[in-house]
């Protein structure tokens, strides 16, 4: 009974983040937002709606983009998990140098959110995954216009209206070829 | 949140076996409405077996042309296959209308079946809600009604089917396969989910100890020529007002077949049977569509803030399908 009800309240986790191991002993309730911020110090991804509506939880998991606020903790045991803080490469990703150069924010609050989302986007894109605005899906021809860079980033909320800037840095990062 | 168990299945039977031992248990897919709805305490499982990540066959052809998707996996993934794209169009685009990116990564196909309504009086604690806690009554009768059913509805509840990607599956005739502590059955998609009557807090016909496995699409020849639309508040990211897919097949003039449902209307996605009823052999004209249409929503009732939803199910009906008696030409 004993070890029944050590077993609710707790599990051992570890998680792959940024490329490297972290073991957590945590309850199976903490959601990979709260582990990140307030089990292991990595504040970039953000807690703004905490129930999938704003995007500003945003990480990358195997390369793909997933809100981390409706996630559990301890089912990406085992899956390469990428925040913000794992992006830039010694400086900035060229999509942060973007977000400056064309004014992608005010706040910042949205960002790392932002731009988490708008790289796995862009992958997202190049494996010829149409969208809402693509028209015909049985082709698979698609071109990265302004109407798809909306479309396929309207899960991120930002309340400061920097949609135009974010909008302009995303697409001169992927027209650079810069986007990784 | 309140605290429980986690478990990870590695094969169907292991998950079928781990819910059964554990008493108030739940599966979990990617989460995506689960945790949500456990964040709010509308959920209080003690226990979770995670399938999310069972291999259930990705998504193969069958033998006759149709296709089988696995439970376990995700949206983005269906909506990106080329036997989806290019054999049902109405699928993928009804998939990447609902939810944005980062869901549609997470979200697994049998969990897409398996959410619960957004009715925001089934989420708000406070209110009255027979889905929620049966015999307590039904705020939205009454109350602000805007996203609620205008089909199929009772005096318990007028709740809505939130998916996108179900709508698509109702007309597309989808067979839901499933695997319980007794064996394996097979479920239509029109059986699979309830209309509120007497028991809204029953969404589905799925027993309480059996795991969707996978989606069979029949072969559909004339499913080529569709389409998904949806009607919503704002253009992206949001639940449906009132969706139509629609497949049509037409020959000199006259619609040969047609395969119609309604999302965003009822509290299961709508077969359209008699729009399809009025369509078949009839000339393909927007006369027609307008009829076929005055005929679904003839048992229609509005509840106040949605009454505009019954003429928005028509004239979207008959959009959709003059849109489709063009493209249908040009096939």
């Amino acid at each position: 009974m004993e070890h029944a009800l050590r077993n609710v309240d707790t599990a051992t986790v570890t998680l792959q983040i940024n490329g490297a191991p972290h073991t957590l002993e945590i309850e199976p309730r903490v959601s990979l937002l709260d582990a990140l911020r307030e089990y292991l110090g990595l504040t970039g991804a953000k807690k703004g709606c905490n129930q999938g509506a704003c995007g500003a939880c945003t990480v990358l998991v195997d390369g793909e983009r997933i809100l981390s606020c409706l996630s559990l903790a301890v089912q990406y045991e085992g899956r390469e998990i990428t925040t913000i803080e794992g992006l830039a490469n010694g400086g900035m990703h060229p999509l942060q140098e973007a977000f400056l150069e064309y004014d992608g924010f005010q706040c910042g609050y949205c960002t790392p959110g932002q731009i988490c989302s708008a790289i796995g986007m862009m992958r997202e894109f190049e494996s010829g995954l149409p969208s809402a605005v693509t028209g015909d899906v049985s082709s698979t021809a698609m071109e990265f216009s302004d109407e798809e860079i909306k479309e396929r980033m309207s899960g991120n909320l930002c309340r400061c209206g920097a949609y135009v800037g974010i909008c302009e840095a995303i697409r001169e990062t992927y027209e650079s070829g810069a986007r990784r | 949140m309140k605290n429980f168990a986690y478990t990870r299945a590695g094969t169907v039977e292991a998950a079928i076996t781990m819910l059964g031992q554990q008493p108030n248990s739940k599966f979990l897919g990617g989460g995506t409405n689960l945790v949500d709805l456990m964040r709010e305490n509308i959920e209080q499982p003690d226990a979770l077996v995670d399938v999310s990540g069972l291999q259930s066959g990705g998504i193969s052809e069958l033998p006759d042309g149709g296709i089988s998707i696995g439970a376990s996996v995700r949206n983005s993934a269906v909506a990106n296959h080329r036997l989806v794209r290019e054999r049902y169009p109405l699928l993928a685009q009804a998939i990447l209308a609902g939810a944005s990116g980062q869901i549609r990564n997470m979200a697994t196909t049998g969990g897409n079946l398996m959410q619960r309504t957004r009715c925001y009086y089934f989420y708000d604690e406070a209110a009255q809600c027979n889905k929620r806690e049966p015999g307590t009554g039904c705020d939205a009768v009454g109350g602000f009604n805007r996203m609620h059913a205008i089909l199929g509805t009772s005096e318990n509840c007028i709740a809505t089917h939130p998916s996108d990607m179900c709508v698509a599956f109702a007309a597309l005739d989808a067979m839901v396969h499933v695997t319980g502590s007794k064996g394996e059955r097979t479920i239509t998609f029109e059986e699979f989910h309830r209309l509120p009557g007497n028991t809204p807090n029953v969404d589905t016909n799925l027993g309480p100890d059996e795991l969707i496995t996978a989606i069979q699409l029949p072969a559909l020849a004339m499913a080529k020529n569709s389409h998904y639309r949806k009607v919503r508040d704002r253009s992206s990211y949001a639940f449906a007002l009132v969706s139509v897919a629609a497949a049509l097949e037409t020959a000199n003039g006259k619609v040969r077949s047609a395969r119609v449902a309604l999302g965003g209307v009822a509290h299961k996605p709508w077969r359209a049977h008699q729009v399809e009823r009025v369509l078949t052999g009839a000339d393909a004209n927007a006369e027609t569509f307008r009829r076929a249409a005055e005929a679904e929503l003839a048992a229609a009732r509005g509840f106040g803030y949605n009454n505009f939803k019954i003429e928005l199910a028509k004239r979207t009906l008959v959009s959709v399908l003059s849109e489709l008696t063009e493209s249908g030409k040009a096939q």
